[in-house]
């Protein structure tokens, strides 16, 4: 007994060992809000061809083609996101431009070419899916660090990379109740991410299948979200992403929205 | 009755439409390795057939005796294309479609434009549609022509809006956006008419009908203006519009003894405000405008509309994931009510001072957004009568997706008056449709 309790006192020690010095000055929420930077903010600016694979529990697919531009104010969260959809055919030509603010709701716009008309819409629907995927406008635009309350839980390997695991619960009451993370220690990108729903079940697990530097940036080109429960998946390729543009603020206007500079959507 | 099959002029367009189309994709070598042309469209049938009892129908009849409202084939032919050393492009967005009902194949280009940009300045010059104001299907600053009939019997949204043939240059800049707008062609509102509607139409036996549309004259020139700008979280705009009323007004030679109605469109001038932000968790819209009737300025013209002042309130928000609610409260106020009630023939259709409307929009999406109900109402307290336009969408694939909705219509007759309401009139023309659609 004696010893099984030596051996598990040893093995805490081993890992505590484990954990870097860095980390250890690093809280927990220190960790999730390097990893949101990181994920969410790489570079002054961003612009990807960004495919997208929906393919439910029978296989069948649908695909939709965008290109998303971003732009961050400095030393801020806000950061402004520009999309084009290049497919499906129903809805080519679309745009949708968001200015995300750090203290107040999200302002999001969308143009419809087919009346030529720009509509403004409700931003409060930041865990709806984005059209029609697995993944939320919050999994594509980032969430704030402080919504959720964050605690160190272990540091594993994922992918042959060493990583913190961390889980965190959200403040508020949303679609999920807790999320742990994998975190990569070197780049902090989240390796896998898991969703607990009210009754504590698994349901929607998060994977960085691919991560590629882009110039001085990790980036992760590809990533699929899976709702276990329903067997519907999201496959998401980023493509042609390049950093540091030199996007200016006043771009993400109503005229590009309109009609978008022809750079942006080639 | 015999169908006859017709044909005009517009058959060597089409035949050389298609033509080009075909060589174009088939041949990108005829335009180079990078070729600067798009092409996409889609096929959609569309058939759209009456809800009613032809029992409860007296003795009426429609020009076109057909229990279908709408039954055709568009081919859409969406054609891009731009330049990569100057910043210029062109479309044409054309539909090749068949009327089954009138056994009648046709062209209808929908929009034709060649754009061009500067700096601060982008100029378009062709057939365009242009949308303007914040309502929802209530249109106050929205001045541009629309085709009711379509809206009523269940054709995609976009068919709502006309093009117009014009002008339009927009500036922008971080300061101030501005829009303006020269028409020189007049287009009407495409309205309902006793063709396909059972509609209440006091001239319908007169003999002669005639349409004055205003002349293409400078004098007649339509001139429209916005300046727009966030302020404070929310879309500011302003408008300006002269040129004319879109629905005509109706005149006889001899009100004794017509041999002949014409419709005419009076002089219109329009000044208008908007804004729109988040508010209340939600978008908050606001609009307003005053119509100002050159023609009838003293409000003692019965056959011309009174100036009006009309207002717009709304708001929209989720519900819960996948959902929108939207709720929109019109006013329209008519000038010198006093004026106009003198001046009315006896036994005329006396219309409300105020006409409000009420709608509620109500959208959801299911299973990944490949299905969408939605349910959009009109309804006016002022009136008394209504518009319910159910709708489910569902996709089959990418490319291939199917709709079917109603448009029910309510509200017989005013109370005092035993006068038709608005949709009241339409109530013989309750419809079904279905619609299908493969996207290339």
């Amino acid at each position: 007994m004696r010893k099984r309790i030596l051996l598990v006192v040893l093995t805490l020690f081993t890992f505590v060992s484990l954990i870097p010095a860095e980390a250890a000055d690093l809280t927990a929420a220190q960790i999730v809000e390097k990893s949101l930077k990181e994920f969410y903010y790489q570079g002054k600016d961003m612009k990807a061809r960004v495919s997208m694979n929906l393919i439910d529990k029978k296989g069948r697919q649908r695909k939709r083609t965008l290109s998303i531009l971003r732009w961050d104010k400095e030393n801020s969260a806000e950061q402004k996101y520009f999309i084009y959809f290049h497919k499906p055919g129903d809805v080519r030509g679309m745009t949708f431009m968001v200015w995300k603010h750090a203290d107040k709701n999200d302002e999001r716009w969308i143009f419809i070419p087919a009346v030529n008309f720009v509509k403004r819409i409700a931003a409060d629907d930041k865990r709806s899916s984005f059209v029609g995927s697995d993944f939320t406008y919050e999994d594509i635009s980032g969430r704030s660090a402080s919504a959720e309350t964050h605690v160190l839980k272990d540091t594993e390997v994922v992918n042959d990379r060493p990583v913190y695991l961390i889980e965190s619960t959200p403040k508020e009451v949303i679609d999920y109740t807790k999320r742990l993370s994998w975190i990569d220690r070197e780049n902090y990108l989240p390796l896998k991410e898991e969703f607990y729903d009210a009754q504590q079940e698994l349901y929607k697990v998060f994977t960085a299948d691919e991560v590629a530097k882009i110039g001085d940036y990790p980036t992760v080109t590809k990533r699929t979200m899976k709702n276990v429960k329903t067997g519907h998946k999201t496959e998401v390729s980023y493509d042609k992403t390049e950093y540091d543009l030199n996007l200016r603020e006043k771009d993400f206007s109503e005229r590009n929205l309109r009609k978008p500079p022809r750079s942006w959507i080639k | 009755m015999m169908k006859k099959n017709k044909y005009d002029w517009k058959n060597p367009l089409l035949f050389f439409l298609l033509f080009t189309m075909l060589t174009v994709s088939g041949y990108p070598q005829l335009l180079g390795e990078e070729r600067n042309i798009e092409i996409n469209g889609y096929l959609m049938g569309h058939f759209s057939g009456r809800l009613l009892d032809k029992g409860a129908l007296d003795d009426e009849k429609l020009e076109k005796d057909s229990d279908y409202l709408v039954g055709e084939e568009r081919l859409r032919l969406d054609i891009y294309g731009w330049s990569d050393e100057i910043d210029a492009s062109a479309r044409l967005k054309v539909d090749i479609f068949n009327n089954e009902i009138t056994d009648e194949s046709d062209i209808d280009v929908r929009e034709a434009y060649v754009d061009y940009t500067t700096d601060a300045f982008d100029f378009r010059l062709g057939r365009q549609v242009v949308t303007w104001g914040a309502g929802d299907l209530l249109f106050i600053n929205d001045v541009y022509p629309k085709d009711w009939h379509s809206f009523f019997s269940g054709r995609p949204l976009e068919y709502l809006k006309l093009g117009i043939e014009g002008f339009r240059t927009r500036y922008s800049s971080e300061y101030i956006n501005g829009e303006f707008l020269l028409i020189p062609f007049f287009r009407p509102d495409e309205t309902p008419t006793s063709e396909d509607y059972y509609l209440f139409n006091p001239y319908a036996l007169v003999p002669n009908q005639v349409e004055e549309k205003p002349d293409a004259t400078f004098d007649n020139l339509e001139l429209a203006g916005k300046l727009y700008r966030g302020l404070g979280g929310f879309d500011v705009a302003v408008y300006y519009y002269k040129g004319f009323w879109r629905t005509p007004s109706m005149k006889v030679d001899n009100p004794a003894m017509p041999t002949t109605a014409t419709s005419f469109y009076p002089e219109l001038f329009v000044h208008g405000a908007s804004a729109q932000g988040n508010l209340f968790g939600g978008i908050v819209s606001l609009e307003t405008g005053y119509y100002y009737s050159r023609d009838d300025r003293n409000g003692d013209d019965p056959l011309i509309p009174n100036s009006q002042m009309r207002y717009l309130t709304g708001y929209q928000r989720q519900l819960w994931e996948d959902s929108n609610l939207g709720i929109k409260y019109y006013d329209e106020v008519m000038e010198k009510y006093e004026t106009f009630k003198e001046h009315l023939p006896d036994g005329a259709p006396l219309p409300k001072e105020h006409r409000d409307t009420v709608t509620v929009r109500l959208e959801q999406y299911l299973r990944h957004q490949v299905w969408q109900l939605s349910l959009f109402t009109f309804y006016s307290p002022s009136d008394n009568d209504s518009l319910v336009q159910p709708k489910v969408s569902y996709k089959f694939s990418d490319n291939f997706s199917t709709a079917w909705g109603a448009n029910v219509f309510g509200g017989e007759k005013d109370e005092e008056s035993e006068d038709p309401t608005f949709f009241g009139q339409f109530d013989k023309s309750d419809n079904l449709y279905l619609t299908m659609r493969y996207d290339f």
